[in-house]
């Protein structure tokens, strides 16, 4: 059984040194479309968590039951059940985030980190471990998804989490808001140098020129 | 255990099992979490419809439920109107769910020109009447609704009580994933709605004649919008939809006896 260092391990390991935006390059379309703003990047962070956590959980717990043949349906049909669950929440007690982020709520089941996870993790190995690996999964995917929305919504709009931090020209202050940011392309720069910061740092990311 | 769990049965039972754990599942979540999902989506056509009203602004941040619902409550009263007729109609209004009485056969009918895709109509719809602090009619809100480039565009109409000088016009739901965002989209953005505040619906003739122009000359007119650039298809998606629910099949009856007094 697994005991606290492996734990910590699993937890956090995914959140700098194997990111699985950063390293794996998973589930970036999500990442640019929902961090123009800090409140719908930590609501979709909570629902990816939920949904990596669970779905770990479950396949880990069947997983000696599950048969090879048909092993990717098993998986996709858990995940599925638990983002139509996480989406029906969403609708009753956070009605307005989940209107902003619409589609992405939804397309979760097609997100790669929980489906990799689901696959090359909970699939051998014990329920709490892998709930804890969906758990630090979903806290690194988190991690990129907040810094990329503090960065977008403080110089794109002037704020965080709705409240005014740079008065805007247009309401009679100072700032003159960067437009691009508000675009779902300024996300790719961003992660692009997220990416490169942690390479620096972490010099062992880099991949071998082949 | 192992060993045998890739035989046919075994793939059988798991898949069969499976699927009906989920189906419980899925189908207790959502029938548990209906109700609040309901009193959300009420909740958020009242916020617009006080958006419309100009009695609240949501662009100038988060609107408490509470006071929605005290605004709301307060000054406005939603009324059945027959289409046909023009005339108020007796039933709960707050409760009419003019959707399903436009899919029921019984409830509504096939529009002739059909310009908004709009498919069917329901006989009745509501009309929501906002009245200041001494019961005077301030607004009037019109709902309508048409096909734009994407989707079925949801707003709401608001004219002063001369059914004539337009207040806002507020687009507040979408089917599927909306209009495009940046270019149809911007239906929402406040800039543009700001542009419909003071226009005219009808022209001196009483002919309707408001329009979403790229013409600089009428959008500086009283009968004109400045159009959307980028837009052109979802712009024609707001102009059929206004001229459906103004025009004959829509709410011209309710108009023309409300424009003669019928509202008083």
């Amino acid at each position: 059984m697994a005991d606290a260092k492996e734990l910590k391990q699993v937890l956090t390991g995914p959140i700098i040194s194997n990111n699985p935006i950063a390293l794996q390059i998973l589930g970036v379309c999500s990442a640019l479309a929902v961090t123009a703003k800090m409140e719908t990047a930590i609501v979709m962070t909570i629902a990816l968590t939920a949904v990596t956590a669970l779905s770990n959980l479950f396949i880990s717990m069947i997983r000696n039951h599950i048969p090879s043949s048909v092993r990717i349906i098993v998986q996709m049909t858990i995940i599925a059940s638990l983002v139509i669950v996480v989406d029906q929440v969403l609708q009753a007690y956070a009605y307005d985030v989940a209107k902003q982020l619409s589609v992405f709520v939804g397309l979760i089941i097609t997100n790669c980190i929980v489906m990799g996870r689901a696959e090359a993790y909970a699939m051998k190995t014990p329920p709490l471990m892998s709930f804890m690996d969906g758990v630090g999964n979903g806290l690194g995917y988190g991690a990129i998804l907040l810094s990329v929305g503090f960065v977008r919504e403080l110089f794109g709009n002037g704020s965080l989490f709705g409240i005014e931090i740079l008065s805007k020209i247009s309401d009679g202050g100072w700032y003159q808001p960067n437009g691009l940011l508000l675009l779902p392309p300024s996300a790719f720069f961003l992660i692009g140098a997220l990416i490169w910061i942690i390479r620096t740092m972490k010099p062992e990311q880099v991949e071998a020129k082949g | 255990m192992a060993s045998n769990k890739d035989s046919f049965g075994r793939t059988l039972f798991v898949v069969i099992g499976l699927c009906f754990i989920c189906s419980m599942f899925v189908s207790t979540a959502a029938v548990l979490l209906k109700p609040v999902q309901q009193e959300n989506k009420l909740l958020d056509k009242q916020k617009y419809i006080l958006e419309a009203a100009g009695l609240i602004n949501t662009k100038e941040g988060k609107v408490e439920k509470e006071q929605i619902l005290e605004t709301y409550n307060k000054y406005v009263e939603a009324k059945l109107v027959d289409l046909k007729t023009g005339d108020w109609v007796e039933g709960d209004a707050d409760t009419f769910d003019t959707e399903k009485a436009a899919r029921t056969p019984a409830t509504s009918f096939v529009p002739k020109n059909d310009i908004a895709s709009v498919k069917r109509v329901a006989n009745e719809a509501v009309v929501y009447l906002v009245r200041d602090d001494n019961q005077q009619l301030q607004t009037v809100i019109i709902p309508v609704k048409g096909y734009g480039l994407w989707s079925t565009m949801f707003a709401f109409l608001a004219v002063e009580p001369d059914l004539n000088t337009i207040r806002s016009l507020v687009y507040y739901s979408f089917t599927g994933s909306g209009e495009t965002p940046g270019l149809g989209g911007e239906v929402q953005n406040p800039q543009w709605i700001a542009k419909w505040n003071g226009k005219k619906l009808y022209n001196d003739k009483g002919e309707l004649a408001i329009s979403v122009t790229k013409n600089p000359t009428v959008a500086a007119s009283p009968y004109g919008v400045d159009a959307l650039s980028g837009a052109t298809l979802t712009g024609n998606g707001v102009q059929n939809s206004l001229d459906f629910w103004l025009g004959e099949e829509g709410f011209a009856r309710f108009i023309e006896k409300a424009r003669n007094g019928g509202l008083s």
